[in-house]
């Protein structure tokens, strides 16, 4: 109990290390000015989301594959630790493009593909609720999560192939795309940050299913007697 | 300082999100061990 006690502390650590980063260390940029800070947080939050999907996508393969539980724990687990920081992207977004854009929202590519994303993790968590035999639950919404993960690449392409509202990427955008050295270490500082704060949540979410499934098969112990 | 009310608010809600998110997954947690330490010990006095 006091290790996981001493690994959240130190990711929560890390998280506010990020946040001192992204306010007193990085410069502010000369066209957005302060709100620019955001992007730390919201492209951060972005990346691990994504990450978080992609654990879910391995798991669903693998459950598929091996029909073992512990795959379609781990997938549910990192769906909905995916959902929680995607959460995040859609509220900080708006936040940032009101001064910039002008408006808190629009339907443009990348806004739309990660909106979709969004639902169709939801989706995921809804189909699980709905079925009540394990086995059943586990296959069809690991294939339900095979089909969502469709949507990451979609929204990774969004600013690459159509140019629309959303800014073009700085990280792995090309010629011409880049961040000033200091921002660029401070947004690599958030992007580790907020991935051990996303592994820490998958564990704790993971061991939350370990719980339901030991409750699971001691109730049907207790239905046998 | 342009915005720096916007940008603490982007923080603070992602923070309260995750917050919440862990809360709701320990709160979650103590209430399945709730259930399986009872069911265990009805377990025990029926055998």
């Amino acid at each position: 109990m006091w290790k996981r006690g001493f690994v959240g502390a130190a990711v929560l650590s890390l998280v506010a290390a990020s946040a001192y980063a992204s306010f007193f260390i990085a410069p502010t940029e000369r066209t957005m000015g302060l709100i620019q800070r955001i992007f730390y947080f919201h492209a951060a939050s972005a990346w691990a989301g994504m990450t978080a999907f992609s654990v879910c996508f391995v798991a669903n393969l693998l459950y598929v594959w091996r029909r073992q539980p512990h795959w379609d724990s781990l997938g549910v687990s990192a769906a909905e630790v995916g959902l929680a920081f995607i959460t995040i992207v859609l509220i900080t977004g708006p936040i940032w493009a009101k001064p910039v854009w002008g408006i808190y929202w629009t339907w443009d590519a990348r806004l739309t593909s990660t909106f979709v994303l969004w639902l169709l993790y939801i989706s995921y968590l809804l189909l699980r609720t709905l079925i009540e035999e394990p086995d059943r639950r586990a296959l069809l919404s690991a294939l339900f999560g095979i089909f969502a993960f469709l949507d990451v690449p979609l929204v990774f392409g969004a600013i690459r192939w159509w140019r629309t509202q959303h800014p073009a990427p700085v990280i792995m955008g090309g010629p011409g795309s880049g961040l000033e050295p200091t921002m660029r270490a401070v947004f690599f500082f958030s992007v580790f940050a907020l991935h051990a704060l996303m592994a820490f949540l998958i564990v704790e979410r993971y061991d939350l299913e370990k719980l339901r499934t030991e409750l699971d098969i001691v109730r049907r112990e207790a239905e046998a007697l | 300082m342009k915005n720096l009310g916007s940008v603490f608010a982007a923080y603070v809600v992602g923070w309260a999100v995750f917050f919440a998110f862990y809360l709701t997954v320990a709160r979650r947690t103590a209430l399945l061990r709730q259930d399986l330490d009872r069911l265990k010990q009805s377990m025990k006095k029926g055998s």
